[in-house]
């Protein structure tokens, strides 16, 4: 096989798939991280999603609802952590880890029905450029409106936080919930809409899983992609656009990792298979290495439980 | 969803072992390690067990049993209550299933694809999957036009390898331009990994992609693609109809049903069975007519020819990746090299993983 200009443009266009899960999960979370909450639940909600989506399709053959349902699912089984994390004011770390490890239960219940049932084909936009235009057409053409919506998704959450009124407010209440509370700001409002959008985009991260890349449900089928997610907000310090960076670095390396075995390359298997961990950690590290902008970005609140005092 | 439940609600029950009485009435136990909806391995164990509740027999199951100490909690409880003969039907159930049969001397046991029988009342068996993979390495020789076979392979152990060099052998006789491009995906069961596998060896210029593992995301890939594939375990032809040449079946149901009549009528003894085509444990798939009717003919012949014995998957000579002699002009691969195999012959691209 020639690594000639063309299969490089397919291999772009591989890498780029697979991030999907990992940009609208982590770019979620992210949102919800900066207004001071920290889920542990992306993996649970990205299950649910990824079951009620598929099992949506299978029950109305629609996959417009099904997509919508995944990310109704996932805000929903989300409003469970909003209501013990923020009203009844329990740990957030427990509470996310009792909400994947109740997803995962959850899916597979609902899921038993759904087994060994094959998918349906999921529109992808602009086919035909994609065999015509070299190199850039299997960059840029050939996939789902989820993949385009995912690749825009960093720079619209970076705008947000940025330049908008709301993204500040929700900055503000993750850096200092009291202050922003004497300031006026809702911050129970604030922090459930937050943990609302994540539930919904790692629900439709979940969706992409059982829809478009492995059309199937399949128990488990996540496969600890929203920990990984989960890890890339951390490591590419709450910034959207490092985030897409990381997820497109953790996804190339997982298909070159591929490559590299079926080219028959002489490098242990276990080391190839661990590279994607290794080399996403010491990219993002790198970038990240401002501390100024680690202080900025940072929401000082995560995880931390705030009462308004009456 | 109101069936599930309620298998749910009983199999909750037995395992508080509220049913858990001893009665008369011989009973046989089964131990799955995935959903018997899987649509692949276990799937094909649960066919066999209705088999065997088709020959008037009683049984049980318990699906989705993690190998390790979970599994050794459910075969103590089937032990326990009432079950005669229990399958635990998983390689990871080796240890667990020599354990419990330790302290239910009474009880019979039967263990899939493992090889510790430590005990009298411990059997163990498993399917010469490997002539299954001598067919389709014909087929894919033949059918090959890039002369690049993918192989989507679990785990560096025995049974895989064994199926590797199999499928690779027998294409070389049929196309000696062919090469196998291996990817190891560490795992039996994990759609997303299984098809980047897949779609990895297809855009490295392979138009045959065969699988190791158990999901169908591999085929479905394929039929993408539009190139070849092959089923595993069940027949997953309806997962991708046109790219799907045939299946390799597991069929448990004969030997099941045997056993549990010999157990119910005394006559069960210790042994190990490794059956193939001949007792027809493994079996194909109806053939893809898109082979054409020559093909679909040699490679019934080669079937029928392999179940007789007049055809063996190892038949030498055989060499190694570096040429040296593995099995002579002449003679057949033994029973006991089959078992522990774990090189590759010449041929195989790559070093198995260590």
């Amino acid at each position: 096989m020639s690594f000639d200009i063309n299969f490089i443009g397919i291999l772009i266009g591989a890498i780029m798939a697979s991030s999907v899960p990992l940009i609208l999960a982590a770019c979620g979370e992210l949102i919800t991280e900066r207004s001071g909450v920290l889920n542990l639940g992306v993996e649970g909600m990205m299950i649910i999603g990824a079951i009620s989506g598929f099992a949506l399709m299978v029950v109305t053959d629609n996959l417009f609802l099904a997509v919508m349902g995944s990310m109704l699912s996932g805000l929903i089984i989300s409003i469970i952590f909003a209501l013990l994390t923020q009203s009844l004011l329990t740990n957030h770390v427990a509470t996310g880890l009792a909400l994947t490890i109740f997803g995962i239960g959850m899916s597979a219940m609902i899921g038993k029905n759904f087994v060994g049932i094959p998918g349906k084909e999921f529109p992808l936009l602009f086919v035909n450029l994609k065999e015509s235009v070299p190199f850039f057409g299997p960059i840029i053409f050939g996939h789902s409106i989820i993949l385009y919506f995912a690749f825009l998704l960093p720079f619209l959450t970076n705008y947000f936080l940025k330049n908008t009124k709301v993204g500040l407010i929700v900055r503000a209440v993750g850096d200092s919930p009291t202050s922003a509370s004497n300031q006026g700001i809702n911050v129970l409002l604030v922090r459930y809409s937050c943990i609302l959008y994540g539930g919904a985009m790692c629900g439709l991260a979940g969706a992409y899983l059982s829809l478009i890349y492995t059309p199937q449900w399949i128990e488990n089928m996540t496969g600890g992609r929203g920990w990984i997610a989960l890890a890339l907000v951390v490591f590419a310090t709450w910034s959207p656009i490092k985030v897409l960076i990381g997820a497109l670095i953790f996804g190339g390396i997982t298909i070159l990792q591929l490559h590299m075995q079926a080219i028959g390359l002489r490098i242990p298997v276990q080391l190839l298979s661990a590279l994607p961990y290794i080399m996403t950690i010491i990219v993002l590290v790198v970038i990240s290495r401002d501390s100024r902008k680690i202080k900025l970005n940072t929401p000082t609140s995560l995880g931390q439980i705030f009462y308004k005092e009456k | 969803m109101y069936k599930y439940f309620l298998r749910y609600v009983i199999s909750v029950l037995f395992l508080l072992g509220i049913s858990g009485q001893a009665n008369a009435e011989f009973k046989v136990g089964f131990v799955y390690v995935g959903p018997t909806g899987d649509h692949g391995w276990t799937y094909q164990h649960d066919e066999g067990r209705k088999a065997v509740e088709a020959a008037g027999i009683k049984t049980t199951y318990v699906e989705s049993v993690p190998e390790g100490a979970d599994a050794e909690r459910v075969i103590r409880q089937l032990a326990q209550s009432g079950h005669d003969l229990i399958f635990t039907t998983s390689f990871g159930y080796m240890d667990p299933t020599n354990k419990v049969a330790k302290d239910f001397p009474n009880v019979k046991f039967e263990h899939a694809t493992g090889y510790k029988r430590e005990h009298s009342n411990v059997s163990t068996y498993s399917a010469r999957f490997y002539e299954g993979r001598t067919l389709l390495g014909h087929m894919a020789g033949k059918m090959t036009k890039t002369n690049v076979i993918g192989y989507i392979a679990s785990f560096p152990i025995p049974e895989v390898i064994r199926g590797i060099n199999a499928m690779t052998l027998a294409a070389q006789k049929v196309n000696p331009d062919i090469k196998t491009k291996i990817v190891w995906v560490f795992t039996w069961y994990d759609p997303g990994k299984e098809s980047e596998a897949a779609q990895a060896l297809i855009d490295q210029g392979a138009d045959i992609i065969m699988q190791h593992t158990d999901s169908t995301a591999p085929v479905q890939v394929a039929e993408k693609a539009g190139v070849w594939s092959f089923g595993q375990a069940s027949d997953m032809q309806r997962f991708a109809p046109k790219s799907i040449l045939t299946s390799i079946i597991d069929d448990w149901a004969p030997y099941y049903v045997e056993r549990s009549i010999a157990a119910r009528d005394g006559t069960w003894k210790q042994q190990d069975t490794w059956h193939g085509l001949k007792e027809g444990m493994v079996a194909m798939a109806p053939y893809n007519s898109a082979m054409g009717s020559d093909l679909i003919k040699e490679v019934e012949k080669l079937q029928k020819d392999l179940a007789s014995g007049k055809a063996h998957s190892f038949t030498g000579p055989i060499y190694d990746q570096k040429g040296n002699i593995l099995v002579a002009a002449g003679s057949v691969a033994d029973d006991g090299m089959l078992a522990g195999m774990n090189v590759y012959v010449k041929g195989v691209e790559g070093d198995i993983p260590q």
